[in-house]
């Protein structure tokens, strides 16, 4: 459904991303795991337009994605949660939600998918009227993702959804990751620093080293590779 | 007291007309975080094509003083609101990728360019605005005669005013320029066009700051080719009284300083209002850097 051809991305003069492949499948979640400084954020704002590569293309049901500005790609049924969660703190939950809707014109359409946010994330509920910038930074990261999916997209973008999470709360974070993956039908690439948790939530996984892919194999594959296990989940 | 009320009407008017300019600032500020010094100068060309519409279709002969004044005020919001735009394409697009202080000079020279063609075209010297367009009566509020020009400026300005705010606040395109504003990159996240917004926010600045150029044309009946330079730079400290990039705030800085000055130069001395409006605005910072309305809301990490 989504493939990366031969992707180089340059910041400059410094190329970040050394012509990656990739590709997801429809339902799928997909998690890209590495260092910081890896290029996992670049590969996806790469995908959603935010940044252009040098060469190689960027498919999505076999037309190209890489030459459109962003907002196409939203249109095109790609939504991006950025790092950092990127909320506009200055507006309500409310409006941050209406604001994720902005490609949808089906009033209905936008009702059904906001009651459903309420239900994966009833906390918005409560606080649909308060200023976004008040939210706790785990009801910030709900709102986030909430937003993502007003846009009623067919692949969700997630950039670090547990960074700085409290441990209790990342759990809850990626349990709902997975319901709107199973019960929402959205596939799902996800970046994640914390690599246990995503293994265990993804089908499959890339390994993302300075820039090259070095590694791909099922989730339950990389949890058993014995190099993953060293450099990411702390085991030796 | 007559003399106070009389002095405050007029503040009014004049704090009218540099909110509607102070708008465009702030606008444009919020969203591209770019000081658009040619503003003034658009704010003038309005006050010039105004006069030129004025006697070359002789419009208050044929519609009457009431609909020929308006029917005016919406061509020149128009053509300026399309000067605007050209100079966003001309000036300040091609410069989007570039360090902010090259867009700063690019509104400099815009502002140069603007002014001295200007003056190629009309003169250097004062232009006049026809006599009695608007008729010179006086309207009795409690007991105080208030020139009609003055009720008029007021209450125009305060309508387009309204408008703008119901506009930024309840239509979609109004919402997706308060989140450009917020955030450029996230607002492209959600499918927000800013390149869309960022025009936009070049047609309503621009038209607005257009008419009251007209206004001032109208009110005092001589116009210049250097006059934006002031009245940009009076506007620009009502912005910034305010809060820069906060509309609400444009508006109240703009009145606000109309009055203040207004009865500065009445009880003060006439030679000091320009130093009573720029002491405002010195306290003002000091006491509160952000502007009256500019807001502080800490972000959460």
């Amino acid at each position: 459904m989504l493939q990366l051809v031969d992707l180089r991305v340059k910041y400059g003069n410094i190329e970040v991303l050394h012509g990656i492949n990739l590709e997801v499948k429809e339902g799928e979640i997909v998690t890209i795991l590495g260092a910081n400084g890896a290029g996992k954020s670049t590969t996806l704002l790469t995908i959603s337009g935010l940044v252009k590569p040098a060469s190689g293309a960027v498919y999505y049901h076999k037309t190209s994605l890489h030459k459109r500005p962003p907002h196409k790609v939203v249109e095109a049924g790609i939504a991006h949660v950025p790092e950092g969660r990127r909320i506009f703190g200055t507006l309500t939950v409310q409006e941050n939600l209406n604001l994720g809707a902005f490609t949808c014109r089906d009033a209905g359409r936008i009702r059904k998918t906001q009651e459903w946010i309420y239900e994966l994330f009833p906390v918005l509920a409560e606080r649909r009227n308060q200023l976004a910038g008040t939210l706790s930074g785990g009801e910030q990261q709900m709102l986030a993702i909430g937003r993502g999916l007003m846009s009623h997209p067919k692949i969700l973008l997630l950039d670090e959804p547990s960074l700085g999470l409290a441990p209790l709360l990342v759990k809850t974070i990626f349990q709902t990751i997975q319901e709107i993956n199973q019960s929402g039908g959205v596939t799902i690439v996800l970046v994640e620093q914390n690599a246990r948790a995503a293994l265990k939530l993804a089908h499959r996984g890339y390994v993302l080293e300075v820039g090259n892919i070095v590694l791909e194999d099922t989730a339950q594959g990389l949890l058993a590779n014995s190099d993953v296990q060293k450099a990411y989940l702390g085991g030796g | 007291m007559e003399e106070f009320f009389q002095q405050l009407t007029n503040g009014l008017a004049v704090g009218g007309i540099y909110a509607l300019i102070a708008l465009g600032y702030t606008m444009v500020y919020g969203v591209l975080k770019l000081i658009n010094f040619a503003h003034g100068d658009l704010f003038t060309i309005g006050s010039y094509l105004g006069l030129t519409l004025l006697t070359s279709l002789s419009l208050a002969d044929r519609l009457g003083p009431a609909a020929g004044v308006l029917v005016l005020a919406v061509m020149v919001m128009g053509l300026v609101a399309v000067v605007g735009a050209l100079l966003e394409r001309v000036a300040y697009r091609p410069l989007r990728q570039s360090p902010r202080l090259s867009a700063v000079v690019s509104a400099l020279g815009a502002s140069i360019f603007f002014s001295n063609a200007l003056m190629l075209i009309y003169g250097a010297r004062f232009q006049v605005y026809p006599q009695g367009i608007l008729p010179k009566v006086a309207v009795n509020i409690f007991g105080l005669d208030v020139p009609l020009v003055r009720i008029l400026i007021l209450a125009a300005s305060v309508l387009m005013m309204l408008a703008l705010y119901f506009f930024i606040q309840k239509t979609r395109i109004g919402t997706a320029i308060r989140a450009a504003a917020i955030d450029q990159d996230a607002a492209r996240l959600m499918g927000i066009d800013v390149d869309r917004v960022i025009l936009f926010v070049f047609l309503i600045g621009p038209a607005l700051g257009g008419v009251a150029g007209l206004m001032v044309g109208l009110h005092y009946g001589q116009i210049n080719f250097t006059m934006g330079w002031i009245y940009g730079l009076k506007a620009f400290t009502a912005a910034i009284l305010g809060g820069i990039g906060n509309i609400p705030g444009a508006m109240v800085g703009g009145i606000l300083l109309g009055v203040v000055e207004a009865l500065g130069a009445a009880y003060l001395s006439m030679a000091w209002k320009d130093a009573i409006a720029f002491g405002v605005l010195i306290f003002i910072l000091i006491v509160r850097p952000t502007g009256l309305l500019g807001e502080r809301v800490a972000e959460k990490v």
